[in-house]
């Protein structure tokens, strides 16, 4: 088990496994994908307070929870880098930003959308998620404008991670702002005691279209890590043996 | 000479050593000190001249125009937190130091509040005035502002040491430092607009308090790694 992990941490055996892995993740995700997008946009009942509108939470729900669970991901692999100096981890801290950042936007807009129907307006600066939310976004941009600006890519890392870590607490602010501020966003509907309250046939399209933007999410997470780890490792040896081996891969 | 080992300094001794330098530092170039009190002053003026002189409309903004450009002052002296000594090496004789890095940090981040958010602090009624503030609130406002600027110079202090030495410093502490900066605004500037509409505001400085007393004990460690990060 122990090997596994050490094994898992070494740049060319990732890169390896990477690529076996990631369309495990794609082929499932892109299915469920598919299918919550069909269930979703035509077979899921109306809602009987907001129509159709309410339909674009296939995709904002999904999005907003991948906003977090991005940096999430991004402030722990930065920890995990900083403590025990594990390469690999400030490699997936790099790749999961930009990622994280388009999620983020994507719940900005499709929540902007959602918006004007509902509320009648595009933005509405009186609730505290989609600022927190805006808040977010400028933290990703804050933690890739660090590493933009520094050349050397070790002390990035650590830097960022460092910031990643720092922003962890306005993360924290972002979860719990629905409860410290009275809003006009709607209460949590899916992680309430006592079950989700919502029908069935609109409930199990928006957990496919989670599972499924998740396995998206990872096998992209995959791929760029697979990017990152070939782009730092390009002076070293493996590399360039695998680049120069008949294969050619 | 004798043989036995040198007496170490204490820990506090090394913190006012820190903090009294940057104050001498400090006084002997005051233009440091009052520019990001002018611009504080010229923010403040800039509004009413955008958005006109009527009495409403300056009552209704006038805690968040004050607490905005508080935020921004910060923000224009955070700059040179570590600047001067990174070019002088003796951020290095920090780094090298026998005390705790965190406490030099916080000693150094001590003597920049006392020289840009205290001022910012004791500046402030008299800008208020002229946003006809009522007087019963200029002391809430004070508060908020004396709690806001604790937290917002540990935070900055963080940005600070993690831009130190890059060429683009100043815009990018800025993007680093508002995101974070933002719940201390929300709080801030919401705390004075409930005082001043006569509505409980005591959760707001509760707030701010917590938020300054968990930015006192936390951002140092963070400082010291990042100035440790910075300085490789």
């Amino acid at each position: 088990m122990w090997k596994f992990f050490h094994q898992l941490a070494s740049p060319p055996h990732f890169y390896r496994l990477a690529a076996i892995f990631s369309p495990w993740f794609l082929v499932p995700g892109i299915a469920l994908i598919a299918y919550g997008v069909y269930a979703g946009l035509f077979l899921a009942p109306m809602d009987y307070q907001q129509g159709d509108a309410f339909r674009i939470i296939y995709v904002h729900v999904p999005s907003a929870y991948l906003s977090l669970m991005a940096y999430m991901i991004m402030a722990i692999s930065g920890g995990i880098g900083l403590i025990w100096r594990m390469k690999l981890a400030h490699a997936v801290a790099a790749a999961a930003a930009p990622i994280g950042a388009t999620f983020t936007f994507l719940a900005l807009a499709t929540g902007s959308i959602w918006g004007r129907p509902m509320w009648g307006t595009w933005w509405e600066w009186g609730d505290p998620r989609l600022t927190s939310e805006l808040i977010l976004l400028f933290l990703y941009f804050g933690y890739m404008a660090l590493r933009g600006a520094i050349d050397d890519t070790a002390k990035a890392d650590k830097a960022s991670a460092v910031l990643a870590l720092v922003g962890v607490v306005n993360v924290v602010i972002v979860h719990f702002s629905v409860e410290w501020w009275s809003s006009l966003h709607q209460g949590q509907t899916l992680m309430k005691e006592g079950g989700p309250a919502m029908d069935p046939g609109m409930l199990y399209p928006l957990l496919a279209m989670i599972f499924g933007f998740t396995l998206l999410f990872g096998s992209l997470l995959l791929r760029r890590v697979r990017t990152e780890v070939l782009f730092r490792e390009r002076r070293t040896r493996w590399v360039r043996e695998m680049i120069m081996s008949p294969e050619g891969q | 000479m004798n043989g036995s080992a040198p007496i170490q300094p204490g820990m506090l001794s090394g913190l006012w050593a820190t903090a009294r330098r940057d104050l001498l530092l400090a006084w002997k170039r005051p233009g440091d000190v009052l520019n990001p009190l002018f611009f504080f002053a010229m923010v403040c003026t800039l509004f009413p001249l955008a958005v006109g002189p009527s009495a409403e409309q300056l009552e209704f903004s006038g805690p968040g125009v004050l607490w905005v450009a508080a935020l921004l002052a910060t923000l224009l002296s955070l700059n040179s937190l570590f600047l001067g000594d990174f070019e002088d090496g003796s951020l290095d004789q920090l780094l090298v130091s026998a005390q705790p890095l965190p406490v030099l940090a916080l000693g150094k981040t001590l003597a920049h509040w006392l020289t840009s958010g205290l001022p910012l602090v004791l500046v402030s009624p008299i800008l208020a005035i002229t946003y006809r503030m009522p007087w019963s609130v200029v002391p809430v406002m004070m508060l908020t502002l004396l709690l806001g600027t604790i937290s917002l110079s540990l935070l900055g202090s963080i940005g600070a040491a993690l831009t130190v030495g890059l060429h683009r410093g100043t815009a990018l502490l800025s993007l680093l430092i508002l995101p974070l900066a933002m719940p201390v605004l929300l709080l801030g500037a919401n705390t004075v607009s409930l005082a001043a509409g006569n509505d409980i505001y005591t959760t707001g400085i509760w707030a701010l308090g917590a938020y300054a007393v968990a930015s006192l004990s936390l951002a140092p460690y963070a400082t010291a790694a990042a100035l440790r990060i910075s300085n490789e």
